[in-house]
């Protein structure tokens, strides 16, 4: 049913979107545990600066992106000068995009799952004599396993459906940077609307399932627990 | 009540024209800078007011037929105007070339484009930015230059592609493409090219980018649609399109 450009199209999504999951995973949970935790002045304004992308329009953010991973902008310059050239019109470009654009989405549920644990069950492990690391890798992360999966569900589907970001840093390149929300909007404006339908029905059954299989995990963790 | 009185008497005093009515306008992207300007021309010779909204012309034929108010379309091309009047969205007849776009190949860079465009073949830079050729007439335009000058295989790789031709624009101004194909009206202000280089690409290098107006079914009886697409035939009019480098 789908042909072969439509299909690049969702390939490149599932992989850009795989990435940025995995770095935010890796970035998110450092920033959470210490934004739960922490109780210097500092949380506020950083809780803030994480939260912006919520507020900020795509195509606003992106083109901001765009101007600083530019050969004039403060990334550029710094990406250059390491020998990797300018980031915008490449798949890594897309991937440091999305991370700054899906980061609230990753962070703000790992945090509140952080919140929820309360000191109490590690002050215990630490009169069991638990060391710090050791106490956050066997209570704090098991306990905080569906704000995980909130986090990585999230991350997913929110770089999905994400567009005016990859409109304005990405250059429509295909197998690079054209993704699925690109190529829909490409059809649509190219009056193609029976491709544009065809890739559209593919994307919301993805999301649907996804979504769906996020509440029944949800729901599933909640009885367990209760 | 005298100053009542005297506040409406002023306002009728004041209000240019009695029968003043206003007119929604789709209008091209490319076309953004001159509009404003006629549209403040206009409102001064006529009393009518427009009210204008720019964008993608594909993304207004949706939205006209889909209900949108609009009552006059400026388009970016030719077929999407006789595409609205075959449907019967558009008024028949009222349809004509209002400006015919000049495709340029600019670089922000003061000293990268020479006057004959040879740049293209010496291919010592990393990026073109070209508008999407299937959606944008500039970059249906550009594709068919690079391939009357054989070029377009060998700068394949180079391409990188912006959903309209503001975007890519943006692509050529922010440095991040060297160069790129964009609009004469983009980068040129009172008749000059006025930063970067550029070279402006000879009209038989490709077809001619006829960007049509019409009038829609909505404009059908509002003066001020009528007189909107009668005041761009008028030589003030088409002296400010001029002045942004179409030709016409």
């Amino acid at each position: 049913m789908l042909n072969a450009a439509n299909l690049a199209a969702i390939l490149l999504t599932v992989k850009l979107a795989s990435v940025v999951t995995l770095l935010l995973l890796l970035i998110g949970t450092p920033i959470a545990w210490w934004l739960a935790n922490t109780r210097s002045w500092l949380k506020a304004p950083v809780e803030a600066i994480v939260a912006l992308p919520i507020v900020l329009p795509p195509s606003v953010l992106g083109f901001y992106l765009l101007v600083a991973m530019g050969p004039h902008g403060p990334v550029g310059q710094f990406t250059q000068a390491l020998g990797l050239g300018t980031l915008p019109f490449t798949f890594t470009g897309l991937v440091v995009a999305s991370v700054f654009y899906s980061l609230p989405f990753v962070v703000q549920p790992i945090q509140n799952a952080f919140a929820a644990i309360g000191p109490g069950l590690l002050e215990a492990a630490a009169t069991l004599r638990a060391r710090p690391w050791d106490r956050f890798f066997t209570v704090a992360l098991p306990l905080a396993r569906p704000g995980f999966v909130t986090a990585a569900v999230l991350g997913f589907a929110h770089t999905v459906g994400e567009f005016g970001v990859v409109l304005m840093v990405g250059g429509n390149i295909p197998g690079q940077t054209r993704v699925v929300s690109v190529q829909i909007y490409d059809h649509v404006e190219a009056l193609e609307y029976g491709q544009a339908h065809e890739l559209a029905i593919v994307l919301m059954g993805f999301s649907f399932v996804t979504l769906f299989l996020l509440y029944a995990f949800n729901r599933r963790a909640t009885m367990l627990s209760a | 009540m005298k100053i009542k009185t005297a506040v409406v008497l002023a306002m009728l005093v004041l209000s240019p024209c009695a029968r003043a009515e206003e007119v929604q306008v789709a209008a091209a992207a490319n076309f953004t800078a001159p509009m404003k300007a006629i549209a403040a021309e206009f409102e001064k010779a006529t009393g009518h007011k427009a009210q204008l909204s720019f964008g993608g012309t594909g993304k207004f034929y949706a939205q006209i037929r889909n209900g949108a108010p609009f009552q006059v379309f400026l388009s970016a091309d030719e077929d999407i105007p006789a595409k609205l009047e075959q449907e019967g969205l558009a008024v028949p007849g009222s349809r004509y070339t209002y400006a015919v776009g000049t495709l340029v190949l600019w670089s922000a860079r003061p000293d990268l484009v020479d006057a004959k465009g040879e740049v293209l073949s010496r291919g010592a830079f990393a990026h073109l930015a070209v508008a999407n050729p299937k959606l944008a007439p500039y970059g249906a335009a550009a594709m068919e230059t690079l391939d009357k000058l054989g070029l377009t295989s060998t700068l394949q790789a180079k391409f990188v592609q912006g959903e309209n031709i503001a975007q890519t624009h943006q692509f050529v101004t922010s440095g991040n493409a060297e160069l790129g194909f964009v609009a004469l009206s983009q980068v040129m202000k009172d008749g000059r090219i006025s930063s970067g280089s550029a070279w402006i690409v000879p009209a038989d290098m490709h077809r001619p980018i006829r960007q049509d107006a019409v009038m829609l079914a909505a404009g059908r009886n509002n003066a001020a649609a009528t007189a909107l697409l009668r005041f761009l035939r008028e030589p003030g009019a088409v002296a400010i399109i001029r002045s942004y480098g179409y030709r016409l």
